[in-house]
């Protein structure tokens, strides 16, 4: 006799799988709510290479622990699976209900196989065990895909908000748009700088229309871009300052030491192009 | 009128050098008559903070003799470092390159 069928779980599994998995697809038609034809038949096709691939894994070694190797391709099956629910908008809730309602199908056929009470209550202990870690597994699985969601749309977000554009010969603009803490601080004094490196400008013009608060922290990381550009030959200027924010940066008595403010971009820009040696002059209309 | 000093800084520079340097630095500024001292950091991939006060140092040697000091040269990461470090070279002006800086230096010279 072989090994596994020693094991009255594994031994149900490999004699019944088809009837399982009849079972289980009737039991799924009967409970689901979603009864899209195209989503029923990728259901059934699921369960059916869930259940194989449960079940070829119980036959190449322990049918309780899955994080074993020999549980690996169910593991695969499960995550692909779960990221797959989680792109689509089902909940994970949904994804691990998929795997808890084997069990329905499962203890039905144990309790016809087994008649020894002894032996029933420990294969149907053995099989809620198993179909708990693998529902979990997908739960897991689902939270790990949302993370990566969460995490690529922040480095986007990242290096969208940091743009530096060259607005007249020498002269940059760095328009910030949302707080500014220590990890944005760094990437934007790393634009700002690579781009005066590549453009030879003069002066940056830093516009903070669209900061939302001012705090010493920010005022700070500010000083710091400002700092760090001076020390590669660039001017600042700082603009775009709200009534808000000057309120605030006086009573929280946050010094801008030398750095030109001006309230708006254009002031600030009809500056930077004095001090670039360039004028703006208005062609008048020639009368007839 | 004076003339101008061209200081290049490598990376290996040491306690012994670098007194060396402002040393022959400063005879220079006065035998020569220089109105100007251009100090090229473009090779320094990374500094610390001894170099960075090495800097301010000459710059307020120079000053003390009549000399217009300019660094230029800084690397990006360069320049980021010495911020994250606090050191802003207050009272140093920096330009871009040694084009730049000596036009810098030119204008408030000349």
């Amino acid at each position: 006799m072989k090994e596994i069928d020693k094991n009255p779980l594994a031994a149900v599994f490999r004699k019944h799988e088809a009837e399982i998995l009849a079972e289980w697809t009737a039991e799924q038609a009967a409970r689901g709510t979603r009864r899209d034809p195209a989503q029923e038949a990728e259901l059934r096709s699921t369960s059916k290479e869930f259940l194989g691939a449960l079940v070829a894994a119980i036959r190449e070694g322990s049918a309780s622990d899955t994080a074993a190797p020999n549980w690996a391709p169910v593991r695969e099956l499960l995550g692909e699976l779960s990221s797959r629910r989680a792109t689509q908008g089902y909940s994970p809730a949904e994804t691990a209900t998929f795997v808890f309602s084997l069990k329905q199908p499962v203890f039905g056929r144990l309790r016809r196989e087994l008649s020894d009470g002894q032996a029933l209550g420990d294969a149907l202990w053995q099989a809620t065990l198993l179909i708990d870690s693998l529902g979990l597994y997908t739960t897991e699985a689902y939270q790990k895909t949302r993370e990566q969601v969460i995490q690529r749309q922040q480095r986007e977000l990242l290096e969208l908000s940091t743009p530096v554009v060259q607005l007249w010969q020498d002269i940059l603009a760095l328009p910030l748009i949302g707080t500014l803490d220590s990890g944005r601080t760094q990437v934007v004094m790393e634009s700002l700088l690579e781009k005066i490196v590549e453009t030879g400008a003069a002066i940056a013009i830093i516009d903070i229309t669209g900061v939302p608060t001012v705090d010493t922290l920010v005022a700070q990381h500010l000083m710091k871009t400002v700092a760090a550009a001076r020390l590669m030959g660039a001017d600042c200027i700082i603009s775009g300052i709200r009534p808000q924010i000057a309120q605030t940066i006086v009573h929280l008595g946050v010094d801008l030491k030398e750095v030109t403010t001006k309230a708006s971009l254009a002031d600030a820009f009809t500056i930077a192009l004095q001090r670039t040696g360039s004028r703006v002059e208005t062609a008048r209309a020639e009368m007839a | 009128m004076g003339r101008f000093l061209l200081v290049t800084i490598q990376v290996d520079m040491h306690d012994q050098l670098a007194l060396t340097l402002q040393d022959d630095l400063t005879q220079r500024i006065v035998s020569d008559r220089a109105k100007g001292v251009l100090i090229d950091i473009s090779s320094l991939d990374v500094v610390d903070s001894f170099i960075g006060r090495m800097i301010s140092s000459i710059a307020g040697m120079s000053r003390v003799l009549d000399a217009q000091t300019v660094v230029v040269g800084m690397r990006p990461a360069v320049a980021i470092t010495l911020v994250e470090l606090g050191l802003d070279l207050a009272g140093v002006r920096t330009a871009l390159n040694v084009e730049k800086g000596m036009a810098l230096l030119q204008e408030s010279v000349g």
